[in-house]
């Protein structure tokens, strides 16, 4: 069995950040991501990134995995791709992953878990006909694999995603017939909403799905208006000619290993499901687990970003590996992080980080 | 259908492969998913459902919801969303639980 210092899973924003950090710290790290390329879902990213320079902002999501690859491969980080992690065993502390249709294992003394999020779904009746499809599952076949989605798509969902991934589907040749959503705002920024109405596609609130009809595959949504409390109106059906319906309500944390592994979990809603516990270094009550990114609760890959640098630095910082920047990036990491919440839009998240962020994990 | 011109991406596609799904012979290139070359192919409804025999499509597109289960050369169960395409391979719709062979 091969003994390693530390084992990223996951190969997204997060991971890609805490590989590069922890190893910059001089640790010995393996990075497993179970898709064939590393980047997550940076990889289908096409827009530009807000922020700050620190976060690349102006830079678009599909060139950012590139450089932190050739950063940690340069650095000596293990890649494994292809590499699907089945299970974490804590009473040997032993990693489980299936590559290459064998089962392996890993023995590392620290995980920093990044296994990201899954998309919700939404139900109404009808909801598993093919052409029902998560937003970022169609994003997913357009910008992965260049295959056009369908011709005629609704969108459920008006978040930053919904809103984007409306703009990706036109760029696609998709026509998008509205976007719907349930509340009564637009939550995603005025920016994107703009941009998908001046291509003269309308944003309809208190609406949502009530319906699907198709035979094999979708072929007509039923809409129904809501009121302000999310009441459905009769009377209001619509129904709208489409074979593409993208669910865009939110995403939930991927946290079956860090269950597993026996974390201390809360639900929180703000973060879009259970979650971790974690201390302000991102270690959950797990004393070797670390958590960065959509699994420690539903942000932008921003977040995850420097959430993955902070939990890389400590992670590494165990081992008392300290390449005399530790607590400059460190310190860099925690004003990083404030700063990125510090907006309005992020009183949701303040809210939340503080039902699962505690001053020391009980063990 | 795939995508020729696109404002921002360019496709760099792999050689072209073929396979075949309920004994049709279908095109597909190196790299990319069974989902994504049957999508392509028009082809949306991968599994049906064991009891009321639903059709199915994948949800999430990246190996997390088994919405997309299919027999892919005798083996059922294979997500294939996340499955890439191989040259001659053997792929059909599946409308049971399966039963893995050894």
């Amino acid at each position: 069995m091969k003994n390693r210092e530390i084992a990223v899973i996951g190969g997204g924003p997060a991971g890609l950040t805490a590989a590069l950090y922890a190893s910059r710290m001089g640790a010995e790290v393996t990075l497993l991501e179970r898709h064939s390329i590393a980047g997550g879902q940076l990889v289908k990213q096409t827009h530009k990134f807000f922020g700050s320079q620190k976060q690349y902002a102006a830079t678009r999501g599909i060139d950012i995995p590139q450089y932190l690859l050739e950063e940690i491969e340069r650095q000596g980080v293990e890649i494994l791709l292809d590499a699907n992690v089945l299970g974490y065993y804590t009473e040997d502390g032993v990693l489980g992953y299936e590559k290459d249709k064998k089962f392996h294992v890993l023995k590392p003394e620290r995980i920093i878990v990044g296994t990201g999020a899954t998309e919700n779904v939404l139900p109404f009746a009808n909801n598993d006909l093919p052409g029902i499809y998560g937003a970022g599952a169609v994003q997913t076949l357009m910008n992965e694999y260049g295959i056009v989605p369908g011709n005629k798509a609704l969108m459920v969902g008006a978040g930053n995603i919904g809103l984007i991934i409306s703009y990706q589907l036109m760029q696609a040749g998709v026509e998008v017939k509205e976007i719907i959503v349930r509340g009564p705002i637009i939550r995603g920024y005025g920016v994107h909403a703009s941009k998908v109405r001046r291509m003269g596609v309308p944003i309809n609130t208190c609406c949502t799905v009530k319906s699907a009809h198709g035979n094999t595959c979708l072929e007509k949504v039923t809409t129904i208006n809501l009121t302000e409390n999310r009441e459905p109106i009769p009377g209001t059906e619509r129904e709208v000619d489409v074979d593409l319906l993208c669910i865009s309500t939110g995403l939930s944390p991927l946290t079956e290993l860090l269950w597993q592994a026996g974390c201390q979990m809360e639900y929180v809603a703000e973060l879009g499901g259970h979650v971790p516990l974690r201390d302000k270094n991102m270690r959950t009550s797990q004393e070797s687990i670390f958590v960065a990114g959509d699994a420690s609760g539903i942000e932008e890959a921003s977040m995850a970003m420097v959430e993955g640098m902070l939990a890389g630095l400590c992670a590494a910082r165990d081992f008392g590996y300290d390449d005399g920047m530790f607590n400059e990036l460190h310190y860099d990491a925690i004003m990083q992080l404030n700063e990125l919440r510090s907006g309005e839009d992020s009183e949701k998240i303040r809210k939340g980080l503080k039902e699962c962020l505690v001053k020391e994990v009980i063990r | 259908m795939r995508i020729t011109g696109h404002p921002v991406l360019q496709f760099s596609r792999g050689k072209k492969i073929k396979f075949y799904f309920e004994g049709e012979e279908i095109e597909g290139y190196a790299g990319e998913t069974i989902a994504a070359a049957l999508h392509a192919a028009g082809v949306k409804d991968y599994h049906y459902s064991p009891k009321l025999n639903r059709p199915r499509g994948f949800f999430c597109a990246i190996g997390n919801c088994s919405s997309c289960l299919m027999e892919v050369d005798g083996q059922p169960n294979v997500r294939v969303c996340t499955e890439q395409v191989s040259e001659g391979m053997k792929v059909r719709r599946q409308h049971n639980k399966g039963v893995l062979k050894p």
